[in-house]
């Protein structure tokens, strides 16, 4: 009983926000709405027992991602109103589409059945005595340990290029040079001038 | 418990609102990330229910896996936008044609 309500609570909750999400009108209520619909999604997941999965969507998503979204929306210097233009007009095409498509999937969803599935070969049985984490950390660094170093290199290539792509050389900013520093010696910054009495030195 | 299909109908409803996040929200890059985002999460969702459903782990893990694409992919995203805001000063996707790249 308790479990219906949860998720019933957590799923009105994640389609309400992710509806808020697409449209509200400035976009930092976006990436607010987008935070609680993780947020209800990881406890949808906590309800049918992958907590390990739960807690890494909120850690990432709302703890990086969301971060990431809000950084740019924030430093972004945009007109947001222009922004809507057109979105009534466009809105109507896509409910349109969003429409069919979503009762496609439930047509399609409702239609199927467990059939060709062999429950017998699993390839990862769930064993209720091993908690869930330990479970996910045992798979990852035997079977998938190739696969998960992969995700790693995904993650690295990511960063590399994000780097990249952002960085800029500005020819007009004054920056420290190091060697210059370090290899000043006196007599490179040092002058000395027998200086006349009653005239000045050229510098 | 709840049965597979309430999963499977909410990760439906929830796709569709991203793909509809994507047509309606055509002026604003940002908002197409996220609904980009939402799709992702539907996904997820997905892979999470039937892994627990059918009772085998390797479910979790690829959500995992699709996970780790979905943070590159905001950050890759993320990074394009801001340059492409730098050089035009705005975030339309109609101006995106004008790119010649």
């Amino acid at each position: 009983m308790i479990q219906a309500i949860a998720f019933y609570l957590f799923a009105i909750v994640v389609l309400v926000s992710a509806a808020m999400t697409i449209s509200s009108r400035n976009p930092v209520h976006s990436v607010l709405w987008l935070i609680l619909a993780f947020f209800n999604a990881a406890g949808l997941m906590v309800l049918v027992g992958a907590e390990f999965i739960a807690m890494l969507l909120v850690i990432v998503y709302v703890g990086a991602v969301a971060v990431l979204f809000l950084f740019v929306v924030m430093m972004l210097d945009i007109d947001f109103t222009e922004l809507r233009a057109g979105f009534v007009r466009y809105f109507w095409i896509g409910f349109a589409l969003a429409l069919a498509l979503v009762s496609e999937i439930i047509i399609a969803v409702k239609a199927w059945s467990v059939g060709g599935i062999d429950i017998a070969n699993r390839v990862a049985p769930v064993n209720p005595d091993v908690p869930n984490i330990q479970a996910i950390g045992h798979l990852l660094y035997t079977r998938y340990l190739f696969v998960f170093e992969g995700a790693g290199l995904v993650l690295l290539v990511a960063m590399i290029g994000a780097i990249v792509l952002t960085m800029r050389h500005r020819p007009d900013a004054r920056k420290q040079r190091i060697h210059a520093q370090v290899s000043r010696r006196a007599k490179d910054a040092i002058r000395k001038v027998d200086a006349p009495v009653g005239q000045g030195v050229e510098l | 418990m709840i049965g597979l299909v309430h999963y499977l109908v909410v990760s439906a409803i929830l796709f569709t609102m991203g793909v509809l996040g994507i047509f309606a929200n055509r002026k604003n890059l940002i908002v197409i990330l996220m609904a980009i985002e939402l799709i992702l999460l539907a996904v997820n969702l997905n892979l999470v229910a039937f892994s627990a459903y059918l009772h085998d782990l390797v479910g979790q893990v690829f959500a995992m896996f699709v996970l780790t694409v979905a943070a590159g992919e905001a950050a890759i995203g993320l990074a394009i936008l801001v340059i492409y805001f730098r050089g035009r000063g705005s975030i339309s996707v109609d101006d995106v044609n004008r790119m010649k790249g």
